[in-house]
């Protein structure tokens, strides 16, 4: 550990410094007690307090946890099917057209996904609100879904699916009892991303909300077109606690996960 | 162990008219794209036979055991199991189990629940699941590791949870795919004879597929030698090791010396060839080839001898020589001996003594010498 010259030291402080400045200064104020965002003027926490009175934030707060949920859950049903027929069905015509296209929303501009989005609602007469709002989103997670399965899939060993059918097992048990619970980390990830990326997008929710139905994020961000208050820093420093919290979580399980697993295989192979 | 033995040696339903074969493979040809990886291949396999696929790797093996378990449909032809027609049926209606190459455990359940698998599908009662499974956990010696997890097991220890889980169900054909290509050699050589065991306690038909020459003399009671797709030999290992039917399956199996030659003429059940360089050779054969057809002798290299004198019967099947190459086994000495036209002949003598008074060296001039019946007359 003799390397932290101060060439190092200084590189990290800047990194770190440009990464989550911002969000320090943001978590910082949302403790303070004046009105004035930017003047320091004690500590409080009445802001998280005045939050709960506040109702249109909680009801935006409601709209976008429903609309995360179900979502990311139906976007996850859809991607997983999707990941599972482009890996396996590999002998079909224009399979290499499918898996571009399934690939493609990931780096369209989310304008050009909102306003298509909102030109086929419109098309087809859907009145707009949460429903719009829930169906634009598995729109464009579903890809995400689909491509976190689908590097999974890769490395699946196919010959256990073999294994199931050749003892008996319905291709339909066979998924259900063997290739899901394998895939199932995946699957998750795809969904957690699913559920973040929903839980923070404004673009699409723009373009395809309605009257009554506005998440969290539009939310924020109209309140803060008439100035910054506290009580957005309020919610944002919850929102931000509650991603590190999810992150810190499954990346500690995962490492236990991975440091038990290592032992196990170690001891297998000691003993023999 | 020696009654054992005298079953074996009397078991042969191939030779018996009368037997019915237990699983018939009727002219099946396997099409993928353009490349056919199985051609118009006929097969009768025997109950309770160990019967072995043995072939380079993309001979169609591998595809043809596919076929037998349902995974793949024949592009023409039919196998029948045990008198009915196994066309259409998926494999989880087979009454077939396969072993996988990769073992294909089921990586998120126990030892124990793997073995039980099969068994929960077909809806059997819990305390008779619970009966089987300790019961093959003791056929396998795995009784300790029931709770275990796939990736808390070595190597041999997940190749006997493979090899319980396929036999839970007591299917009427086993089908093995490599089943010991994973283990390391010593490993392999005690498996091998526990299968042996295991097959005749059981008395189930196996089928397995392997590229290892030694593992399937070892362990099947007939041998299919495969090529691009055809078997070119169906014998028993010993019939397949004295008698190839051709050059290929006698340069496929083991070591053998090629001696080329034209037939000169042909007496009581002896072909007399003219190999080249005028070398005459007299050789058994039940077949008597026309004169003057181009022919070859097949000669296993410890059925040649070296010795400094020449034979009583030189020059017929005897050709002088020079010591090229010795290689020292232990069990047995390899000699490479040169012959005047460069060719090089393979000879093997088994050390049955520790020490030899005058061995033979390296540069000594030597006769290599075989008898009348020690080779195969081939045809091409």
């Amino acid at each position: 550990m003799g390397n932290w010259s101060r060439f190092n030291i200084a590189s990290i402080v800047l990194g770190f410094g440009f990464l989550y400045l911002p969000i320090v200064l943001l978590v910082i104020f949302s403790f303070n007690e004046s009105k004035l965002v930017t003047v320091w003027a004690g500590f409080s926490t009445k802001w998280y307090a005045q939050l709960w009175h506040n109702q249109a934030l909680l009801d935006a707060a409601w709209v976008t946890i429903r609309v995360a949920l179900l979502s990311a859950t139906c976007a996850t049903v859809l991607g997983t099917l999707a990941a599972l027929a482009l890996v396996r069905y590999t002998r079909f015509r224009g399979r290499m057209l499918f898996s571009g296209m399934v690939y493609a929303p990931l780096v369209m501009p989310e304008v050009i996904t909102g306003l298509s989005l909102l030109l086929l609602f419109v098309a087809i007469g859907l009145d707009r609100g949460f429903w719009t709002i829930t169906l634009a989103h598995i729109t464009f997670t579903m890809c995400f879904v689909a491509v976190v399965v689908q590097s999974r899939l890769l490395s699946f060993d196919q010959s256990i699916e073999e294994a199931a059918l050749d003892l008996g097992a319905t291709p339909v048990r066979t998924f259900f009892a063997i290739t899901l619970p394998v895939i199932a980390p995946a699957v998750f990830s795809g969904w957690v991303l699913a559920f973040t990326l929903s839980l923070d997008d404004l673009v699409i929710s723009s373009f395809t909300t309605g009257p009554g139905a506005t998440t969290l994020p539009m939310k924020i961000y109209s309140q803060v077109r008439l100035g910054v208050t506290p009580e957005i820093n309020a919610i944002c420093t919850i929102l931000i606690g509650v991603v590190a919290i999810g992150v810190v979580v499954a990346s500690i399980v995962t490492k236990q996960r991975e440091a038990q697993r290592d032992r196990d295989e170690r001891a297998a192979f000691a003993q023999t | 162990m020696k009654s054992l033995g005298s079953i074996r040696r009397s078991f042969a339903p191939w030779a018996d008219p009368a037997s019915k074969p237990f699983i018939s493979v009727k002219n099946v040809t396997k099409k993928f794209g353009d490349f056919i990886a199985v051609d118009d291949l006929s097969l009768d396999i025997y109950p309770r036979e160990f019967f072995a696929l043995l072939g380079a790797s993309g001979c169609g093996k591998s595809t043809l055991l596919r076929m037998l378990a349902g995974f793949e449909q024949p592009t023409s032809g039919e196998i029948i199991l045990d008198g009915q027609s196994l066309a259409g049926i998926p494999p989880y209606r087979r009454p077939v189990n396969m072993m996988f190459q990769s073992y294909a455990l089921f990586p998120h359940m126990t030892v124990e629940n793997n073995i039980a698998f099969g068994l929960k599908q077909d809806g059997m009662p819990k305390a008779d699941i619970a009966a089987r499974v300790a019961q093959m956990l003791k056929l396998v010696k795995l009784e300790k590791f029931s709770q275990r997890k796939p990736h808390q097991l070595s190597g041999g220890q997940r190749q006997r949870v493979a090899l319980a889980r396929s036999l839970a169900k007591r299917p009427k054909v086993l089908l093995l795919d490599e089943p010991l290509g994973a283990l390391d050699k010593k490993l392999r050589e005690e498996t091998q004879f526990e299968l042996m065991d295991l097959q005749q306690e059981l008395g189930l038909t196996f089928v397995v597929v392997t590229h290892d020459q030694e593992e399937a003399m070892t362990m099947a009671d007939r041998i299919a030698v495969m090529s691009h797709g055809k078997v070119i030999q169906v014998a028993t290992p010993a019939e397949i090791y004295e008698a190839p039917n051709s050059r290929f399956v006698a340069d496929f199996i083991g070591d053998v010396n090629i001696f080329e030659g034209a037939v000169a003429g042909a007496e009581g059940g002896y072909v007399r060839l003219e190999g080249i360089n005028g070398f005459p050779i007299r050789m058994a054969s039940p077949e008597t080839p026309a004169t003057g057809v181009k022919s070859a002798v097949a000669v296993r290299p410890e059925k040649i001898r070296v010795g400094r004198q020449p034979p009583a019967h030189a020059p017929v099947n005897a050709i002088q020589g020079e010591i090229w190459d010795i290689g020292y086994l232990g069990d047995m000495t390899v000699f490479h001996v040169r012959l005047k036209d460069g060719r090089v002949i393979k000879a093997s003598s088994l050390n049955a003594v520790r020490a030899v008074e005058d061995p033979l060296g390296y540069d000594q001039e030597v006769w290599i010498s075989f008898g009348e019946d020690a080779g195969v007359v081939l045809k091409d």
